[in-house]
């Protein structure tokens, strides 16, 4: 079974195009990888489906406008990754 | 169609909110300035048009289902096609469904048809946002009452 991270990273690199060698754990989305805000909901849509969960965007964005969060913790590859993970995790407790 | 007004969709004929769709209908005018230049001799619905009213159609189906609470606004259109000319005159019925609920966003899948016929579909994507200003709900509520909008799913401040 892949890991979380290899899941996700399938899914941008086939969503937005990307070579899939160039997104590692340490890789930002929207810095490293290019991925606007818009191309950003098809990969929460794919990721949606995928891990059965709802990427709490909104949320998150607002964290960021409020300085309460960085980018790097929710759209670093790895953080993005253990975030599903806690996601998928709080859905089946 | 009040196509001066970007008003695209006349009255929502069906909203099931637990199947998450919505029907509606469109006359397309017999005359119009856009069929001038759209085209001379010709005349045609213009595809951007088509897109933009199942994206009303499907805006109607997001601001009931968020209880109008807040506005979708398009983001995305997929695999739009124009399957069939719509020419002036036509009566459109126009379907829309849900695909996909995010956080923030939303997809629907549309089309519409013609005397039963297929004429054009896409997928689209909305941002959707609380409403960001009392006149923009207000217009909003305005138009609702005009087209049908079922009045029970408006929720008054």
């Amino acid at each position: 079974m892949s890991s979380t991270f290899d899941q996700i990273a399938t899914i941008i690199a086939e969503t937005c195009d990307i070579p899939r060698d160039r997104i590692t754990p340490e890789s930002h989305a929207i810095d490293d990888l290019g991925i606007d805000s818009l191309d950003f909901l098809d990969i929460a849509f794919a990721i949606d489906k995928e891990f059965g969960i709802k990427l709490p965007l909104e949320k998150w964005t607002q964290e960021v406008n409020d300085g309460k969060a960085t980018t790097e913790e929710y759209f670093v590859m790895k953080n993005l990754a253990a975030h599903i993970d806690e996601l998928v995790a709080a859905k089946g407790a | 169609m009040h196509l001066e007004f970007f008003q695209l969709i006349d009255r929502i004929t069906d909203l099931n909110i637990g199947a998450k769709t919505i029907a509606a209908e469109a006359q397309v005018p017999e005359k119009n300035t856009i069929f001038e230049g759209h085209f001379p001799g010709y005349p045609l619905m213009p595809g951007v048009l088509l897109i933009e009213t199942m994206a009303q159609a499907s805006g109607w189906l997001l601001i009931a289902l968020m209880k109008f609470e807040r506005m979708p606004f398009l983001g995305a259109v997929k695999e739009a096609k124009m399957r069939g000319f719509v020419s002036p005159g036509e009566t459109l019925k126009i379907d829309a469904s849900i695909v996909h609920e995010g956080s923030g966003f939303a997809m629907t899948s549309a089309e519409i048809s013609v005397r039963g016929q297929l004429r054009c579909n896409a997928t689209l994507t909305f941002r959707h946002i609380p409403f960001p200003n009392p006149d923009l709900r207000g217009h909003m509520d305005a138009v609702a009452r005009r087209i049908g909008f079922p009045q029970e799913m408006i929720l008054h401040d």
